[in-house]
């Protein structure tokens, strides 16, 4: 029924699907962003923080074993592993501390599923000298035990949601509800390109950098634009990041991979731009895993990053206007490609980048030699350690019964 | 009478509208009905059903608990499509319910089958009016009455536009908050109503929060209904629809002596 092209809006996709009180808010973060993004002093600030705390530009590394082994085009890795906090998640909390702070709010809010944009929040409101309160499903403080640690080491204060399905969705409810109560002294940290407008654009730009990077290091090494981008996507934060400059862009494949848990099959999975179907969940018109009533799913992922029951307006937008492709991965494969990347490059991925990794094998066998596969390397996988350790009944008694050995 | 306006009638110049929520198959599928009864023997002007939702976030964890086990009840839209049905020709009924709910049925379609199940009205806490232009209009087409809510942060720009759309009352959000049990009337709550009466003609009213008879009469003194959901529900949980019944009628005579401070409505005889 919806027609409207207008800011806030990405096609049919993305609006302003929230309860009235946060209306207010999400106005004034939109003036203040636009009033400070190209601002010389908030530019200056964030580039120098970005060098310095977050420890960009990220590398462009070329994985010759990965490219040998699967002998089709040249693999590369986008390093947003080695950012700060580990993953690309701190590009986003860097640029909206720094709005939050223009805009006067000494208290900051997050949701977290892993727990990696937990942390990557709790980071900045420590360097910013704010109060931070992070949600996170009760299930998965349990299962995130380290992260929870580490937030609290940064001065957070971690509250458990024991409301709804308990996990990531149930979060950003809560965190949600926490905003429309303390909306005049709080800033919502949103940890993906997801949410009511502004929050997907001012999270994309602000992830940007990932392919505005990757861009001039493609130049540099290679001498033009990759032939193909493979990212993987929760709601889908990174891939947007690194596409971004590439839309449209002719002889650049854009791909990304999507969970499917136990198989589509299964309805267990967080597919949901290829299961999913259109509808509104915490503000915006996407595609959302529910049922035929409309009540929202959950998702089901081996990787808590992907484990979301919907994508980001702006990817809805792309797969339906045919400028990005997407795919998925199960479980299995991800772990499969979790151990290839760590043996092979010496580089333990994420769990949510090991989805991206498999589905690069056959990208780059498709595109063939003397092409150039970038793979956004998203976050590194110390996090997942104990997941995979179950997942594959790697024991510690084996570990040490090796060491015993040498 | 369309249902729009047998909504308006029940918001008169002699008294308040007591506006009493449940959450459709909360405690149980036919426990909501018998909550219901309760509320029309206690004198509801309008009953609320909350159609549920698994992710609620305009409430609080009150209400979100009945939903939480009302979807577990196996309750969803036909059946409190049909809950409504058999409350409308009594009382006018108002849905309150997200957004996805609708959208999932289908937009007309869901219109076509709330008007015929007699419902009146709707509350749609995640469509604010940027949002709600087209289902308005449409929404009034179908005779259904398209109820938005302001909060106490609404521009007076905002109120404006809410004023154009409500075709069936202007629901007041009365604090800055999500749903729940709260003491005394907030401090802005007042000043919100009279904003907001400036700016719409539709009759105003003020949910969000209202836990006691005295509370309630506070707000009658300026709204021109009250809406009660939060302090209901936990009634129901503890004491059953009896026991929330007995309050709400408590509520009414606590309402029957109010003495409406201003406004179009002027004050009992």
């Amino acid at each position: 029924m919806r027609q409207k092209v207008e800011s806030g809006y990405f096609g049919a996709f993305g609006g302003r699907y929230v309860p009235e009180t946060l209306i207010h808010a999400l106005e004034e973060l939109e003036e203040a962003y636009e009033r400070y993004r190209d601002d010389p002093e908030f530019v200056e600030e964030l580039d120098s923080l970005s060098r310095d705390f977050v420890g960009r530009p990220t590398p462009l590394m070329f994985a010759s074993h990965l490219t040998e082994r699967w002998g089709g085009a040249k693999v590369w890795f986008k390093r947003e592993d080695l950012a700060h906090t580990g993953a690309h998640k701190i590009n986003n909390t860097l640029g909206q501390i720094l709005l939050a702070d223009r805009m006067g709010k000494r208290r900051i809010i997050a949701e977290t599923g892993a727990g990696q944009h937990g942390v990557a929040t709790a980071t900045v409101a420590a360097l910013y000298g704010k109060e931070c309160v992070v949600y996170m499903g009760e299930e998965d403080t349990r299962r995130q035990r380290l992260n929870v640690v580490r937030m609290k080491l940064l001065g957070a204060e971690v509250v458990p949601v024991v409301s709804g399905s308990r996990t990531l969705k149930d979060a950003v409810n809560e965190a949600i509800r926490d905003w429309v109560t303390n909306v005049e002294d709080t800033h919502y940290i949103i940890g993906s390109v997801v949410g009511p407008s502004p929050y997907p654009r001012i999270v994309r730009d602000f992830q940007k950098i990932i392919g505005r990077e990757l861009e001039a290091q493609a130049r540099e090494r290679f001498g033009g634009d990759p032939d193909a981008i493979v990212a993987c996507v929760g709601a889908g934060s990174n891939a947007i990041g690194a596409f971004h400059p590439f839309i449209g862009r002719e002889g650049v494949r854009l791909v990304g991979v999507e969970a499917a848990g136990r198989g589509l099959a299964s309805g267990e999975h967080g597919a949901s731009l290829a299961e999913g179907r259109l509808g509104v969940l915490h503000g915006a018109l996407s595609y959302v895993l529910q049922t035929v009533g409309g009540q929202i799913r959950e998702a089901h992922s081996i990787s808590a990053g992907l484990d979301y029951p919907a994508t980001g307006p702006e990817h809805a937008y792309l797969k339906d206007e045919g400028l990005a492709q997407y795919a998925s991965v199960t479980d299995e494969e991800a772990l499969e490609a979790f151990t290839l990347c760590s043996r092979l490059e010496g580089i333990i991925p994420a769990l949510e980048t090991a989805h991206a990794i498999f589905y690069a094998e056959r990208v780059a066998k498709e595109l063939g030699p003397d092409k150039n596969l970038v793979i956004n390397l998203s976050g590194r996988g110390d996090k997942d350690v104990e997941v995979v350790a179950e997942a594959l009944g790697i024991g510690t008694g084996e570990v040490e019964e090796v060491s015993g050995e040498g | 009478m369309k249902g729009s306006e047998r909504l308006r009638s029940a918001f008169r110049d002699d008294r308040v509208a007591l506006i009493p929520y449940l959450t459709g198959g909360y405690p149980t599928l036919e426990g909501a009905r018998e909550v219901g009864e309760a509320y029309v023997e206690a004198g509801a002007d309008v009953v609320e059903i909350g159609v549920p939702f698994s992710d609620p976030l305009a409430d609080g964890p009150t209400i979100q608990a009945t939903a939480t086990r009302a979807l577990e009840n196996g309750a969803d839209l036909d059946y409190c499509l049909e809950l409504a049905g058999g409350f409308a020709d009594r009382v006018p009924v108002v849905f309150l319910l997200y957004f996805n709910v609708i959208f999932a049925r289908g937009v007309e379609k869901f219109l076509r089958d709330a008007a015929s199940a007699g419902v009146s009205g709707l509350v749609i806490p995640d469509l604010p009016v940027d949002e709600a232009g087209e289902f308005a209009r449409l929404s009034s087409d179908a005779g259904v009455a398209f109820c938005p809510l302001v909060a106490p942060t609404s521009t007076d720009e905002r109120l404006e536009r809410v004023g154009e759309l409500a075709t069936g009352f202007v629901y007041c959000v009365s604090v800055a908050g999500v749903t729940g049990v709260r003491d005394a009337l907030p401090p802005g709550a007042v000043e919100l109503l009279r904003r907001v009466r400036s700016k719409a003609e539709a009759p105003v009213a003020l949910g969000f929060g209202i836990g006691s008879p005295e509370a309630a009469a506070e707000a009658a003194a300026e709204a021109d209904g009250v809406i009660i959901g939060s302090k209901l529900m936990q009634l129901v949980g503890e004491r059953g629809a009896e026991g929330a019944g007995a309050w709400l009628r408590r509520v009414r005579e606590a309402l029957s002596g109010v003495v409406r401070s201003e406004g179009r409505y002027q004050e009992l005889a």
